[in-house]
């Protein structure tokens, strides 16, 4: 399996460490070309606007987008969960996301959150981070704070965190990616 | 339980960063061109450094009226200088909630014995550095992030491309080095001994390091790149270029894609000029900044 990491600017080398840690190969992806020969993809944190823009530059927003629409395994962390969400973005999440939702730097925490499925809590890094005020019916929520807002969700192929499990040593949320294009692959074998 | 201001957090910022360009704007306008352009963040300041060489006097903290409007005309993060060791300029930063602190260089010094003690804001730092010894001085007292020093507002990359590769050369051999070594390491480069065996043990700094100070060009933003900068702060060469427009974005360019030569070839045709610029050897040692607050 081969995982690709969009690396236009963000916190990549992050995740490919993580990744390499769970036993899967990875492949940054730069340009247009690179988004061949991959099983899914991460999008990681940094300034989503930014990425943004070096997406349509590199005129690659379109044709991510086409593969998330088509069903393309795709991780967005932060930023990545804020590009996922927007219609205009990658559209790949139901989801009415709030930018910089918990206030400016000063702000930015550490908790201990619990999610679906996972026996004890994540440690959650958030970063200048964005929630989900809801999701439609098609999303799962995987995690939400004591005050109701949602900040980690899945939906068919796409898995989204506020937070940065790449800032930490716990590789459950990467290993939930990996089983996702596991079953995905799966399925279409 | 939610803990804020911690080193996960004030590093992490600055991981968020990397890959970016992160652009001096001195007004409202600036910061939106900025923006536009992809910076990754916008270092509000009233005079960029190379006017801040020219009216000479002492340079201080800008007016937080001035960073506070430029908060607000943007959604990427802000940051702002405080002069070194300046404990109140810097917790006024803190105070109207800018979300980096540049401890700089670039302004007048307000201590030349001691450096703010960092370690104790919720709000993260970002300090110069031209070698290890400094570098690892700098993390002692809790930089979260470095940049070079550079030689701000020359327009002249040199000094820049100096402390970069003198950081690099000093982490591979704090790296080869062995153990019994580390603690006359230390000696040498007046740096504390755990980061140093930390150093030791990585092969890398603790914190992320940006080039800063005479970056004028596409082509300064990938040299540095392609030196192991993890991202490009730009002060005086975009607005005080030609068509600041252009070369804000085409520097964004350069940094995410710093050995797609044909591609730079591309975005840095026909930018008009750029920042006049200085020769570094023309400066008198109290012109230089670089030297301040070692």
């Amino acid at each position: 399996m081969v995982i690709g990491v969009l690396d236009l600017q963000g916190a990549v080398s992050e995740h490919v460490n993580m990744l390499t840690q769970c036993g899967v190969d990875t492949k940054l992806i730069n340009e247009l070309p690179d988004l061949d020969g991959i099983d899914g993809i991460v999008v990681p944190g940094g300034e989503s606007t930014t990425i943004r823009k070096l997406l349509v530059r590199e005129q690659m927003l379109a044709p991510l987008k086409q593969l998330v629409a088509e069903g393309f395994p795709v991780f967005g962390t932060c930023a990545g969960l804020v590009l996922l969400a927007q219609k205009e973005s990658l559209n790949g999440l139901d989801g009415d996301v709030e930018r910089n939702g918990f206030g400016r730097q000063r702000e930015s925490f550490e908790a201990k959150i619990d999610v679906n499925g996972f026996d004890t809590p994540f440690h959650g890094v958030f970063i200048r981070a964005p929630y989900l005020k809801s999701v439609g019916n098609s999303a799962t929520v995987l995690s939400k704070l004591e005050d109701g807002r949602i900040v980690a969700a899945k939906q068919e192929n796409v898995l989204v965190t506020a937070f940065h499990p790449e800032l930490t040593n716990d590789a459950r949320f990467h290993q939930l990616f990996i089983d996702l294009i596991d079953s995905k692959q799966r399925v279409n074998a | 339980m939610t803990e804020t201001g911690t080193t996960l957090v004030k590093r992490g910022m600055a991981q968020m960063q990397k890959g970016g360009v992160i652009m001096d704007v001195a007004n409202v306008e600036q910061a939106k061109v900025a923006e536009e352009a992809g910076a990754v963040a916008v270092m509000a300041l009233e005079r960029v450094p190379s006017d801040i060489r020219a009216a000479g006097g002492v340079a201080r903290m800008s007016d937080p009226a001035m960073i506070e409007s430029i908060m607000d005309a943007v959604t990427i993060p802000v940051m702002a200088k405080a002069r070194i060791g300046h404990i109140a300029e810097a917790r006024i930063l803190e105070a109207i909630g800018v979300d980096y602190i540049d401890e700089s260089e670039v302004l007048t010094p307000a201590d030349d014995n001691y450096h703010v003690n960092k370690n104790e804001y919720k709000v993260p730092f970002v300090c110069g550095c031209r070698n290890l010894g400094e570098a690892l001085r700098r993390i002692g007292e809790g930089a979260s992030m470095l940049r070079t020093k550079g030689e701000p507002g020359t327009g002249n990359i040199i000094e820049a491309v100096r402390h970069m590769e003198k950081v690099n050369e000093q982490i591979g051999h704090v790296q080869a080095a062995g153990v019994d070594q580390l603690m006359s390491i230390a000696r040498d480069l007046r740096a504390p001994y755990d980061l140093v065996k930390q150093v030791h043990d990585d092969g890398k700094l603790p914190v992320i390091n940006f080039a800063a100070g005479g970056v004028a060009t596409p082509a300064d933003a990938a040299l540095m790149m392609n030196l192991g900068a993890d991202g490009i702060f730009v002060g005086s060469g975009i607005f005080h270029s030609e068509n600041p427009a252009k070369f804000a974005k085409a520097i964004v360019t350069a940094t995410a894609h710093p050995t797609d030569y044909s591609l730079i070839a591309e975005v840095s045709k026909n930018l008009g000029a750029p920042m006049k610029g200085i020769d570094i050897s023309t400066l008198s040692d109290d012109q230089k900044m670089a030297d301040r607050g070692i």
